[in-house]
């Protein structure tokens, strides 16, 4: 597994931003499966009522399986993640019942793998979602790739859900976020290409705050890092240098 | 020790669920006298804690609450956002990575290492979680406690003078820091992460070899 160089998961990211009908949010899915180097990669929406959206990478057959067995009152992880906002990784999840081994089973059979991260998603009025890694790998291996990569792989999970909203029937797009006037600020200083130190200087603002505002700033923008921030803050004409 | 419980669990802890909302009720209304809700059975409960929040709370060794807070993705409603925003520079803070922090509550008789291990159970969370920054709202006197355990946030606004202050501020942890801070706790790590595994799961070894 390599982790994903930036480079490339900017101009995914900005696919995703843009598309507009499903079947290119699975090749989005796809591209960053192969970028992040792991077996799957799924987006799985889930109502309250039990019914199920979703887009990734596992086989057909593995889908159909899921579904016709009901496997989504079975499955620890979507028990483990309904309701919650903090990332699991599925080592964490109670795999002991009879049930709930036997699907396991299943579903390494299957292909999902041995290893897997999900992080939930709460979106406006009780609606709820997954992204999920999965992969074939040593505990060792896995824990040092959610290490390096639960950051990115929270920030897509909230960029997939606000486009998967987005392609809600009867459903407007939910507004962007605006930046808010300190936001604006301190992505101008770094966009004329002030450092932190004197951003946070100019600003009269400690450090730790301006990473607050940065952060904020890079999240309404759907960036991943400050330098994709800056680049979309400017293309849409959020800031002027 | 420390638990880690969601709102929607709390119905499985009603000794510690009524101790905390009444703890909360004393400190908020009886001695800061803040325009909070106390129902007729003396319990405060706001908008926020029907959002299903993260609950981290000290119990007592007789099973009632000694100390909490209450924590909320700011990718949602959060009190900062809706009610303080003039006091973070005119928006909302908002991102999966930053968490807010609210009624942080400490029970009148409560050992004075608890708000310590409650800012422990914070690192924790950040640590495990990836969480990179909490925002949260306090009033004057955790100002003075946070000063004491050494996890003083940076205060971004603040409103009303003296006892009536009420702060906007935001904390990060470093690997250090939750080294600190456990020491200041009087807890070891160790325990600190037992605690934690016990509410979120203990990581387990190959789930191959396991199934």
């Amino acid at each position: 597994m390599t982790v994903a160089p930036r480079l490339r998961l900017d101009p995914l990211l900005s696919a995703l931003e843009n598309a507009t009908e499903l079947a290119q949010i699975q090749g989005i899915i796809e591209d960053l499966r192969t970028l992040f180097g792991v077996d799957h990669m799924v987006y799985h929406w889930v109502s309250a009522a039990g019914d199920q959206y979703g887009c990734g990478t596992y086989s057909l057959d593995w889908k159909h399986r899921y579904l016709d067995k009901e496997y989504l009152r079975v499955d620890p992880v979507i028990q483990g993640c309904f309701q919650h906002f903090h990332p699991v990784d599925w080592k964490r999840l109670d795999w002991s019942g009879k049930a709930v081994r036997a699907f396991r089973q299943e579903a390494i059979e299957y292909g999902v793998g041995n290893q897997g991260y999900s992080v939930p998603v709460r979106g406006p009025n009780g609606q709820f979602a997954l992204l999920t890694v999965s992969h074939t790998c040593d505990d060792d291996t896995w824990s040092d790739f959610t290490a390096k990569n639960r950051r990115d792989l929270i920030l897509l999970a909230h960029y997939f859900n606000k486009k998967a909203l987005d392609f809600e029937p009867d459903r407007s797009p939910e507004p962007s976020q605006p930046l808010s006037p300190r936001e604006v600020d301190a992505i101008t200083f770094l966009a004329m290409g002030y450092s932190r130190a004197q951003v946070a200087e100019a600003l009269s603002i400690s450090e730790h705050t301006l990473r607050v505002y940065i952060e904020s700033a890079r999240f309404k923008l759907g960036a991943m890092n400050t330098v994709h921030a800056v680049a979309k803050a400017l293309s849409r004409g959020l800031i002027v240098v | 020790m420390l638990r880690y419980i969601y709102g929607n669990d709390l119905i499985h802890y009603p000794k510690l669920r009524d101790s905390m909302f009444r703890d909360r009720a004393d400190q908020f209304k009886t001695r800061l006298n803040w325009a909070v809700t106390v129902d007729s059975d003396g319990q405060e409960r706001d908008e926020y804690d029907d959002l299903n929040p993260l609950y981290v709370i000290w119990e007592t060794p007789a099973g009632a609450h000694g100390g909490s807070m209450r924590l909320l993705p700011t990718t949602g409603p959060t009190m900062v956002n809706d009610h303080f925003s003039h006091l973070t520079g005119g928006g909302a803070i908002t991102s999966p990575l930053i968490w807010e922090c609210t009624r942080f509550c400490l029970a009148r008789d409560a050992g004075q290492n608890v708000a310590g291990a409650l800012m422990l159970a914070g690192g924790e969370i950040m640590h495990n979680f990836g969480i990179e920054h909490y925002v949260g709202v306090f009033d004057a006197r955790m100002e003075r406690i946070y000063r004491f355990i050494g996890s003083s946030p940076d205060i971004i606004g603040q409103q009303g003078e003296g006892r009536n202050r009420i702060s906007v501020g935001l904390w990060e942890f470093t690997g250090d820091a939750r080294a600190k801070v456990a020491r200041r706790a009087g807890l070891s790590l160790a325990i600190s992460e037992l605690w934690f595994n016990r509410a979120f799961g203990h990581m387990q070894g190959d789930l191959v070899k396991s199934a």
